[in-house]
């Protein structure tokens, strides 16, 4: 189990340590949200008010957008120098490297989160501040169910044909649940008079997604990526 | 083709060709009329397509984690099956919904969830002719996740749906298990059977084309 949490760590501080280097990840995810959020202020924004009720939308469609961008990027990275192949093939559990990759992908969309979520409350009047707490457990909740069916998806997809189409065809009919969830919980807190309990409906299913998704992915990267 | 198959085929196309005469002869149901009669072609395809993409799951866990060769021709097979049983599920429940419901689609969670599921088969199917080398085991894993989704999907939908005010009623459908329903069922399970093996075993032979093409290169 500790051998687990080191091998996971060790490929949580090679990703980081490589984006740190590089920025690439980060900078065109960041700037990717920024445009998807702009790119929706004109569409759904009229004479400077927006229309009722789409900042949650907005907040969670930008979120997975981006986030399969980023999944797509780094991955590729793995890619171009094969050092997939390289990480597979170190004595380590197979598991414990898709934990690492997991948890890499979750600080990154983390962090582009934090610039998003005031730039929506920015830019559609919605109420951040409201309650942050129930906002902050529905975003971790909700981007570790993507992320976690996304990071195992981009994975397999390394030696696949056409990954970079693939990824959102496999991706988002599968993650609908934890969009839908997002969404509405979100709205439920943003709307005039909030509604903590259906808020706290949906975190309660988005972690019981994130449960059986993680426990799943969990147990099939190792066949996966087998070859 | 084998024996069983040729006499599947037979049955489900001679049950098929005089279905329309059975389902003519049924009664009329009171208050949607002939419109109703669509019902006993759709809920066949819809309980085959569940139970196709429930079969593609099971065989593609079975592949994944069993080590079984020839579970996946099965899982491919299903899926296939899922998304031509989808499609008629998808077609026919609107034309009958247009008449009963005066409308084309409410996102009802039944609806919503089908839609859904169909979409997962068809990614995977697109994954498995698009996909290269290597797009089995991945196939595998969608379907798997695929098939795990649905409970989340159906609880979802129907969580989302109901805390609205609902546009229009949508009436339950009187469910009369009648004598035609149970012979389209069967006429259509026999036609699932047939197809289902055929491909599967069409799959199999590949593979094993595949397997001695191997062999030679190597000898």
């Amino acid at each position: 189990m500790k051998d687990f949490f080191r091998v996971a760590w060790l490929v949580v501080r090679k990703d980081l340590m490589v984006e740190a280097r590089s920025l690439e990840v980060v900078s065109t995810t960041l700037f990717f949200a920024l445009t998807v959020v702009l790119v929706f202020a004109f569409g759904l924004v009229r004479e400077g008010r927006p229309v009722d009720d789409v900042a949650a939308a907005i907040l969670w469609i930008a979120t997975a957008f981006s986030g399969t961008l980023a999944l797509g990027r780094t991955f590729e990275r793995e890619r171009q120098a094969d050092t997939l192949r390289a990480l597979m093939l170190a004595p380590a559990d197979r598991p414990a490297i898709y934990a690492g990759k997991l948890a890499g992908m979750l600080l990154l969309m983390g962090l582009v989160e934090l610039v998003l979520v005031p730039l929506v409350g920015l830019l559609f009047q919605a109420p951040i501040f409201a309650y942050p707490w129930h906002l902050a457990a529905l975003l971790v909740a909700g981007t570790t169910g993507f992320a976690a069916v996304g990071t195992l998806f981009a994975a397999m997809l390394v030696r696949a044909r056409s990954c970079d189409v693939m990824l959102p065809i496999l991706l988002y009919p599968i993650t609908v649940p934890v969009m839908i969830a997002g969404v509405r919980g979100t709205a439920a807190l943003f709307q005039g008079t909030p509604d903590e309990e259906l808020a706290r409906f949906w975190i309660a299913l988005l972690l019981f997604f994130d449960v059986v998704f993680v426990t799943l992915a969990l147990w099939t990267f190792e066949p996966v990526m087998t070859e | 083709m084998s024996k069983l198959n040729q006499i599947e085929l037979a049955l489900a196309g001679a049950m098929l060709a005089v279905a329309p005469w059975i389902i003519d002869a049924a009664p009329y149901e009171s208050t949607m009329g002939l419109v109703q009669k669509i019902f006993y072609f759709h809920m066949p395809s819809a309980w085959l397509f569940l139970l196709a993409a429930i079969i593609s799951g099971v065989a593609s866990a079975m592949f994944l984690f069993g080590k079984k060769k020839n579970a996946d021709g099965w899982a491919l097979a299903a899926a296939e099956l899922a998304v031509v049983f989808g499609i008629i599920t998808l077609v026919t429940g609107p034309l009958w919904a247009r008449k009963a419901w005066g409308i084309w689609w409410v996102w009802d969670a039944r609806l919503t969830s089908s839609l859904i599921l169909w979409m997962i088969f068809t990614a995977y199917l697109l994954l498995r002719r698009y996909g290269g080398p290597g797009s089995d085991k991945l196939g595998a894993g969608m379907a798997l996740f695929g098939l795990a989704n649905v409970p989340f999907i159906f609880v979802s939908v129907n969580v989302w749906r109901t805390l609205h005010p609902q546009t229009s009623v949508v009436p339950t459908l009187p469910v009369q298990m009648g004598g035609p329903l149970w012979f389209c069922i069967t006429a259509f399970f026999l036609l699932f059977l047939a197809l289902l093996s055929m491909r599967a075993r069409l799959e199999r032979q590949r593979l094993r084309i595949e397997d001695l093409y191997l062999a030679e290169d190597e000898a």
